[in-house]
């Protein structure tokens, strides 16, 4: 072979070589650092090991926000229709943080299965259902749904979702 | 050799592209427009924002309806109104639901911009509207003379969303007849 | 006149297609010129760029014009102004939206062919005629877009709202009217660049002087991109209320990605001007970086990146925006994957060269781009795979940018220190031997003396930032011999470098001192309340009501006190449109150069006391002035007088 082409070759291996050692450090560090969204049917249902950082999100139920009287923590449940989990945030709430609107929290279950949240996120728009949150309550009314066909459809009076204690 | 390699980009391109047609292929199929098709309509039992009257689910059957979640802070709703009128004026009944909304500040809006509404229901806290699965303001709802609901639309109502919508509303009216 | 204002949104749609008939014969009539080597048929493509520009700027104005005017039957304005909205907001909410935001992009483009059209002087006939051929076909594609699937005149008749929805309050704001159009000069512009190098590789003359032509258009698109991206982040910072500056969300993520391979881009025609050399790969960035600024314009504003719902929500727009990235990028890469071979680069060099350096930058560029692609389109795969929902966190971005940039600083530094062709390693170790000792000795003494203890990555961020500076100075200091008097002399282009360089080092130190050493502080206060954060307090005096044209606010007063005297009053807000019912935060920010005093508002808590975020950010403002640097860098390089021969020498 030309030694120019040899050398051209050689060069060229080296960066195959340094660009995929890049790439597979890339894609290991990726996966270490994505958050799963979890619904809170999934939460409830058990399906979220403590400890471990999940998204979380769903509507704030009516009702729920309990402020501490100290400090700014601050308590509420979220719902997808079907089920709630509790969420303990310590600090500033974004601005469309309102009973009734869909949130995203980022943060861990704890042991007694209260989400402790590190960040809270509401989009600036009211219009605006965060994506995930839209996907939660349509798969817990697709389960609702499934459900009520496998009580036999007998009672069809039956709403969709179990609303949330009004 | 090196002729092939110029096609590479070119390859990863129609890779990504066939991937992302492929998923919004198979994202159309799971994403059905609303569980509640098909389905009647939730039970309600709430108040009349014009006057004040209980109504409840029963009201509702009889004539086919089209149910429009709206909102006086919703500008959308705003956009989508006139439209509305327009469809009242055609004989096309109408029934609201003033979806997480001030009384007072609903019947302003119906004063100043025309009631297209057979009558509005009063939905203050979002409880009908979560049993409805609503993302938010606006969204229309199909529903037939039985009351079962027939189709969804999220977003505003428009003369190209109704030429889709118009087909199954009249074939609803017709069966009625 | 009445008359006329009653059909004004007629008059727009008109002449929108009036520009589309324009921007069809700019396609058809010069490459059927070029074709059949008629000179005269190849002249038509510069009046038909500036008629059609000048079609979509009477358009864009009757859009304006509408809002101005409040003609709440237009869809588009019903659902995006208001006749509260001051004026000016008015006019900015045009570009407020999808639909407007398209004509502002579809117009740009008609000024930039406009552009070429009339600064292309030094150019062959044949090859202008390419250029804004194929920056029609664009054009032709978009305005198509625009009429069929997000008119921006769709009216609302017969009986139109009486009153407007309101612009979203988040855009009613001085930053939300420049930066837009900033940042999409920058994405459009960037089609200059891919225009060219679709001409070339047409024409097969893939050659310097193409370089040369295609580098102050490239360099002017970075310009924009640069400055839109900055006045984004600056945006972000003081208007979402609660002073973050860089989010790696998809929207920043879309600006990024282009502006990361138009620098690579940049650079590799620079070796392509001088040296013949990496064509194909220069080709090849021309394509992305369009490629990357249209996925940027179109795929984010309709919402495909953040959700897969937009895209069901509203199939037309999105099979419309798919087949056309489909059509334009596959395109040109078909075209790149025929052409190319013809024109392979000739010209040797070593591997100790500017060469290889500058090629080590360009591929540490497009490496992280990649990485922002990959963190961007990740979520939506698995999306599509039906794995379920997941965010990629910024602590995956920042664990990639933090080792690539320290990496790309080294390089820049050697590859500005080093010669074309060939150099030694002894040499250049020579040179900039003295700049990496100074560079070493200020990371490691500097945080200690001001912080008292070191951090591995204030250490690496102050060094890169210190090598950079130094070694620029030291390559300065050699090519003047040492005197001042003589480097006005070294080429506008080089001191362009030089002062872009610099900035990228600003920048460095701006984002490292403020990652590292911002302080914060939640906090529930009451009227007459101090708290202490670093060297300052913070005394919550008084709280009232502000009223604002189409808002009201709450508003609290702070008394900042630095050793024991009031250096700042600062009054945050949270205001409450009427019109959508929403709230914003309005953060109060006292500013000097080396650090800001960021104060927002929480919400109200029980007996008047509010919830409050009180922040201290070191060096905030010098992540923003870097990019100012590197503007005005590109700016010089852009006046070279190279760049304003005359046709002879330009064929030569």
């Amino acid at each position: 072979m030309h030694p120019q082409r040899k050398k051209r070759l050689r060069l060229i291996l080296f960066l195959v070589i340094a660009v995929g050692a890049a790439v597979g450090l890339a894609m290991y560090s990726l996966s270490q650092n994505i958050n799963l969204f979890q619904t809170p049917t999934q939460i409830a249902n058990g399906e979220v090991p403590p400890g471990r950082t999940i998204r979380a999100g769903g509507l704030v139920v009516e009702g729920s926000v309990v402020r501490d009287k100290e400090g700014l923590g601050v308590t509420f449940r979220v719902t997808d229709g079907q089920s709630e989990v509790p969420i303990h945030y310590e600090g500033i709430l974004p601005d469309l943080f309102r009973e009734g609107q869909g949130i995203v929290a980022l943060g861990q279950l704890d042991n007694s299965g209260v989400f402790e949240a590190s960040e809270v996120l509401a989009k600036h728009d009211e219009n605006y259902m965060p994506p995930e949150v839209q996907d939660a309550l349509e798969k817990a009314h697709l389960d609702g749904k499934a459900k009520m066909e496998n009580a036999n459809s007998s009672d069809t009076d039956t709403s969709y979702g179990k609303g949330a204690g009004y | 050799m090196n002729r092939i390699l110029l096609f590479v980009p070119l390859a990863i391109f129609a890779l990504m592209g066939i991937t992302f047609w492929v998923g919004l292929g198979i994202e159309d199929k799971t994403s059905l427009p609303s569980p509640l098709i098909d389905h009647p309509f939730p039970e309600f039992e709430l108040g009349v924002v014009e006057d004040g009257r209980t109504l409840t689910t029963a009201d509702l059957q009889g004539k086919p309806a089209l149910v429009n979640v709206w909102a006086t802070w919703c500008p959308t709703c705003k956009a989508e109104h006139a439209f509305l009128n327009e469809l009242a004026a055609d004989g096309v009944r109408i029934v609201g639901i003033n979806y997480k909304d001030d009384v007072e500040k609903a019947r302003d809006w119906l004063a100043a911009f025309g009631n297209p509404y057979d009558y509005n229901l009063s939905d203050p806290k979002g409880k009908l509207g979560l049993e409805l699965g609503v993302y938010g303001a606006p969204e229309t709802f199909l529903v037939d003379a039985d009351g079962i609901i027939r189709a969804k639309h999220i977003g505003d109502l428009n003369a190209d969303v109704w030429k889709k919508l118009k087909p199954q509303f009249d074939a609803m009216s017709g069966a009625e007849q | 006149m009445e008359n006329l204002a009653l059909y004004l949104p007629e008059i727009g749609q008109f002449a929108l297609i009036l520009a589309l008939v324009m921007a069809v014969l700019q396609v058809v009539i010069p490459l059927l010129g070029v074709n059949q080597g008629q000179l005269w048929l190849m002249g038509y493509a510069r009046p038909f760029a500036v008629g059609q520009a000048l079609f979509l700027v009477i358009s864009l104005f009757v859009l304006a014009a509408c809002f101005v005017m409040d003609d709440f039957s237009v869809a588009y304005v019903a659902a995006n102004s208001n006749s509260l909205l001051p004026v000016q907001f008015k006019i900015s909410a045009v570009w407020g939206a999808h639909e407007g935001s398209l004509l502002l992009w579809v117009t740009m483009l008609g000024l930039w062919s406009v552009a070429v059209a009339l600064l292309s002087r030094s150019l062959p006939l044949d090859m202008v005629a390419r250029v804004l051929s194929i920056m029609g076909m664009i054009s032709v594609g978009f305005i198509l877009f625009t009429l069929e699937t997000s008119n921006p005149f769709a009216r609302h008749l017969p009986s139109p709202p009486m009153e407007g929805g309101d612009l979203n309050p988040l855009l009613q704001d001085f930053g939300l009217i420049v930066h837009p159009p900033t940042l999409y000069m920058g994405y459009v512009g960037l089609s200059v660049a891919f225009a060219f190098a679709l001409a070339a590789l047409m024409s097969g003359r893939l050659d310097a002087a193409w370089a040369r032509w295609s580098r102050p258009w490239t360099t002017a698109a970075w310009i924009f991109l640069t400055v839109g991206i900055a006045l984004g982040s600056w945006w972000a910072y003081y208007e979402l209320g609660w002073g973050g500056w860089w989010f790696w969300d998809p929207v920043e993520n879309a600006s990024l990605m282009p502006w990361l391979v138009a620098t690579a881009l940049l650079h590799s025609l620079a070796v392509t001007e001088k040296r013949g050399l990496f064509k194909s790969w220069t080709v090849l960035l021309a394509i992305f970086a369009f490629s990357l600024s249209l996925l940027g314009t179109f795929l984010v504003r309709s919402g495909v990146l953040t959700s897969v719902h937009a895209f069901a929500s509203d199939p037309e727009r999105g099979v419309f925006i798919l087949a056309l990235l489909g059509i334009c990028v596959g395109g040109s890469l078909l075209l790149y994957a025929i052409k190319a071979p013809t024109v392979a680069s000739v010209g040797r060099y070593e591997v100790v060269s500017r060469e290889t350096f500058l090629l080590l930058n360009n591929l540490v560029l497009v490496v992280m781009a990649l990485a922002v692609l990959t963190g961007t389109l990740y979520p939506l795969v698995y999306d599509f795979m039906g794995l379920g929902k997941l965010s990629v966190g910024a602590a995956w971005f920042n664990t990639m940018f933090v080792p690539l940039t320290v990496i790309l600083a080294v390089l820049m530094g050697l590859g500005a220190a080093s010669r074309w062709k060939k150099d030694t390693l002894p040499r250049l170790a020579g040179v900039t031997a003295v700049a990496a000792l100074v560079a070493i000795v200020f990371a490691v003494v500097t945080p200690f003396i001001v912080q008292g203890e070191w951090q591995g990555k204030v250490v690496l961020g102050l060094g890169v930032a210190a090598w950079l500076v130094a070694a620029t100075l030291a390559d300065i200091w050699k090519k003047s011999h040492g005197k001042l008097a003589k480097i006005p002399k070294l080429g506008m282009s080089y001191l362009g470098m030089v002062l872009a360089h610099t900035g990228v080092a600003i920048t460095i130190v701006g984002v490292t001192m403020v990652s590292n050493y911002s302080i914060e502080k939640s906090v529930r206060m009451s009227p007459g309340d101090v708290e202490t954060l670093g060297d300052y307090q913070f005394e919550f005096t008084q709280s009232g009501k502000i009223e604002g044209p189409n808002y009201t606010s709450q508003a609290v007063r702070f008394n900042v006190i630095q050793d024991g005297e009031v250096i700042e009053q600062l009054t945050p807000e949270k205001r409450h449109y009427s019109a959508r019912n929403s709230i914003m935060t309005e953060a109060a920010i006292d500013v000097t150069l080396f650090r800001d005093i960021y104060v927002s508002m929480g919400e109200p808590l029980e007996n008047g006391a509010w919830g409050m975020r009180l922040q201290v950010k070191p060096f905030m403002r010098w992540t923003w002035l870097g990019a100012i640097f590197m503007a005005l860098g590109g700016f010089l390089a852009m006046l070279d007088k190279r760049y304003r021969r005359r046709v002879g020498v330009a064929q030569a």
